[in-house]
């Protein structure tokens, strides 16, 4: 196959400085003083990005709310993996009545917007004393379709049915099959469901806002307080975007390879 | 010597009956285990909440009041009539339609240039899917002072190049374009890469067996590519769809002031953010309960009614 022309890497090259700019944007007026931001447009950062940055951390709880993030997505990526892989086995592997049913089942859930159940779901928190806690946020999200999905779909072909059956003959119970034989043999696309896992949880809104307060928030819910008013430091507010883009940025930087080929082996898998 | 020989035989079954039992238990039972969490996570937080809100959206019901009163579908009359709603709806739409359709052309011509034979592959790949991965809600607040009224970017190119400048916020259809260029500007790398990784999968025989027949490249496009891509553009459409009809974060944060109004006039309040607005701002659980059970239905409706429509005029 021969290389294209110039003039599809200069398509592409423009739509990835598309892509870029709005953040690169974002540390630039975070760079500036609020009253800088009047005159002239420039391409050059200024020198304040520290001095805001650390007026972002005297306006919210912005170590907080970075621990809170990290704590909500850590527990919620390795519970959704765990139990995803752990269904996405039995679908695969294990016969069982009624098994095709239940899959069914959970396809048909994935097009289910549960996000608008948040009312009763507010009010039952509410009920446990969870509202405002950590918690809340937490459990609603320890497994979802999608992962078990997306766990069934790989294991099928992953995992040969004969060594399942030589787990069984050797007197293995399914627990230890799943623990010894599926766990390991999943840990490719676990991995990927991990990444997804993660950057979701790590950029849910709706929810986090209507279930936490400003003393506990996560990251997304502290965001949203430092612009809410009627008067906006422009620089503050960004230098905030700024702060909470760098730890996905890093994730991004680490992991960009595994997140493509997550997304474009979701899109022929699914 | 018989004695002998029954004797540890007997044993033997002794012990492994109880074993055998298990072990059958084992395979009857711990599948059955295994998938339960997900149903019961599922029944808790995903039919439980949407039932009752059914229910709630059958009472006069206040967040915090201790009487709850029931008044049949008066909530329903209430919403059908309510011009609010039916302007949240309007703006729902226009912002997904704005949002979809360029989302969904462009990201099938950046696949086609994506599938190009590049130095550098994973490179661009991961350019482009960038913005998916950076959070929603600093992306907005960045958009929104890009789409500032009075200093913002936007306005200074638009002005800078002789055009008059809009205002973003204020304008009906302003608003709309700016709120769906967010939502086009983070998913239309990721889904260019949905649409890549099918059209790397398109049997090579096929389009050699096109370039045979001495079809051009535009004629290969139309008559080859999109063809087989229709079951990925669906898969598309149906999940932007699910998505698109509960806009939030992008109307609620667009403009520092707007709140969950959705501006002055409510001129980009979409349904989700009326349903927060009632719930959480009002404090009227029993009719932002109705405004939801209306929009799931709409949700399932349309999300149906596209996956059919997709199908047939893709074919």
């Amino acid at each position: 196959m021969r290389r294209p022309s110039f003039v599809v890497y200069g398509v592409l090259a423009a739509f990835v400085l598309g892509s870029a700019f709005p953040l690169y944007y974002s540390f630039l007026v975070a760079s500036r003083d609020n009253e800088a931001l009047t005159g002239d447009f420039t391409l050059v950062p200024g020198g304040n990005f520290f001095s805001n940055a650390a007026r972002v951390l005297d306006t919210i709880p912005f170590w907080k709310s970075l621990a809170n993030s990290f704590i909500v997505s850590g527990t919620v990526t390795l519970s959704v993996v765990l139990l995803s892989t752990l269904a996405g086995f039995a679908f695969a592997k294990l016969r069982f009545r009624g098994s095709s049913v239940l899959f069914v089942f959970v396809v048909a859930t994935l097009a289910v917007p549960t996000q608008l159940g948040i009312i009763p779901l507010y009010m039952a928190m509410a009920e446990f004393g969870w509202a405002g806690e950590l918690e809340a946020v937490i459990v609603p999200n320890l497994v979802t379709a999608f992962g078990v999905f997306w766990m069934r779909q790989y294991l099928v072909d992953a995992i040969p049915d004969e060594l399942v059956e030589a787990a069984r003959m050797d007197g293995c119970s399914l627990w230890r099959t799943f623990w010894h034989v599926a766990l390991p043999a999943a840990r490719p696309a676990a991995a990927m469901l991990g990444v997804f896992t993660f950057m979701q949880s790590w950029n849910d809104f709706l929810w986090p806002l209507v279930v936490l307060n400003a003393d506990n928030p996560t990251i997304q819910v502290a965001l949203e307080k430092l612009q809410s008013g009627y008067y906006v430091d422009y620089s503050l507010v960004l230098a905030g975007t700024t702060l909470a883009t760098i730890p996905v940025l890093i994730v991004f930087l680490v992991l960009g390879r595994q997140i493509v080929a997550g997304v474009m082996q979701g899109a022929v898998k699914g | 010597m018989t004695a002998l020989l029954t004797r540890p035989d007997r044993e033997r079954v002794e012990e492994t009956r109880p074993r055998y039992r298990l072990s059958t238990l084992d395979a009857k039972v711990s599948p059955y285990l295994f998938v339960a969490p997900f149903f019961v996570l599922f029944a808790a937080i995903g039919v439980f909440p949407l039932l009752y809100t059914a229910y709630v959206s059958l009472f006069d019901w206040e967040l915090g009041a201790d009487d709850a009163k029931f008044v049949g579908a008066d909530n329903y009359m209430t919403l059908l009539g309510d011009s609010q709603f039916w302007n949240a709806l309007f703006n729902t739409f226009s912002i997904f339609v704005l949002s979809t359709a360029p989302q969904l052309i462009i990201a099938v011509l950046l696949a086609s240039l994506l599938s190009a034979n590049l130095r550098g592959k994973t490179g661009w790949r991961m350019g482009v899917l960038l913005p998916y991965v950076a959070s929603m809600v600093a992306l907005t607040i960045i958009f929104g002072n890009l789409f500032g009224p009075q200093y913002g970017l936007v306005n200074d190119v638009l002005t800078a190049v002789g055009l008059p400048a809009i205002d973003w916020q204020a304008s009906t259809f302003g608003s709309h374009v700016a709120i769906a260029s967010m939502v086009n500007w983070r998913w239309t790398g990721y889904n260019a890469l949905i649409v890549l990784a099918a059209m790397l999968a398109i049997p090579r025989e096929v389009i050699e067996a096109s370039v045979v027949d001495g079809a051009g490249p535009i004629r290969r496009f139309f008559s080859i590519t999109l063809p087989m891509l229709k079951p990925t553009l669906i898969f598309v459409v149906v999940t932007s769809t699910i998505g698109g009809l509960q806009i939030f974060t992008e109307p609620l944060l667009f403009a520092p002031a707007g709140g969950s109004g959705g501006g002055s006039v409510h001129q980009y309040q979409t349904v989700v953010l009326y349903m927060y607005q009632s719930a959480f701002q009002q404090f009227d659980l029993g009719y932002a309960s109705t405004i939801a059970w209306m929009l799931f239905l709409i949700v399932i409706l349309v999300a149906g009614l596209n996956f059919w429509l997709t199908r047939k005029s893709v074919r």
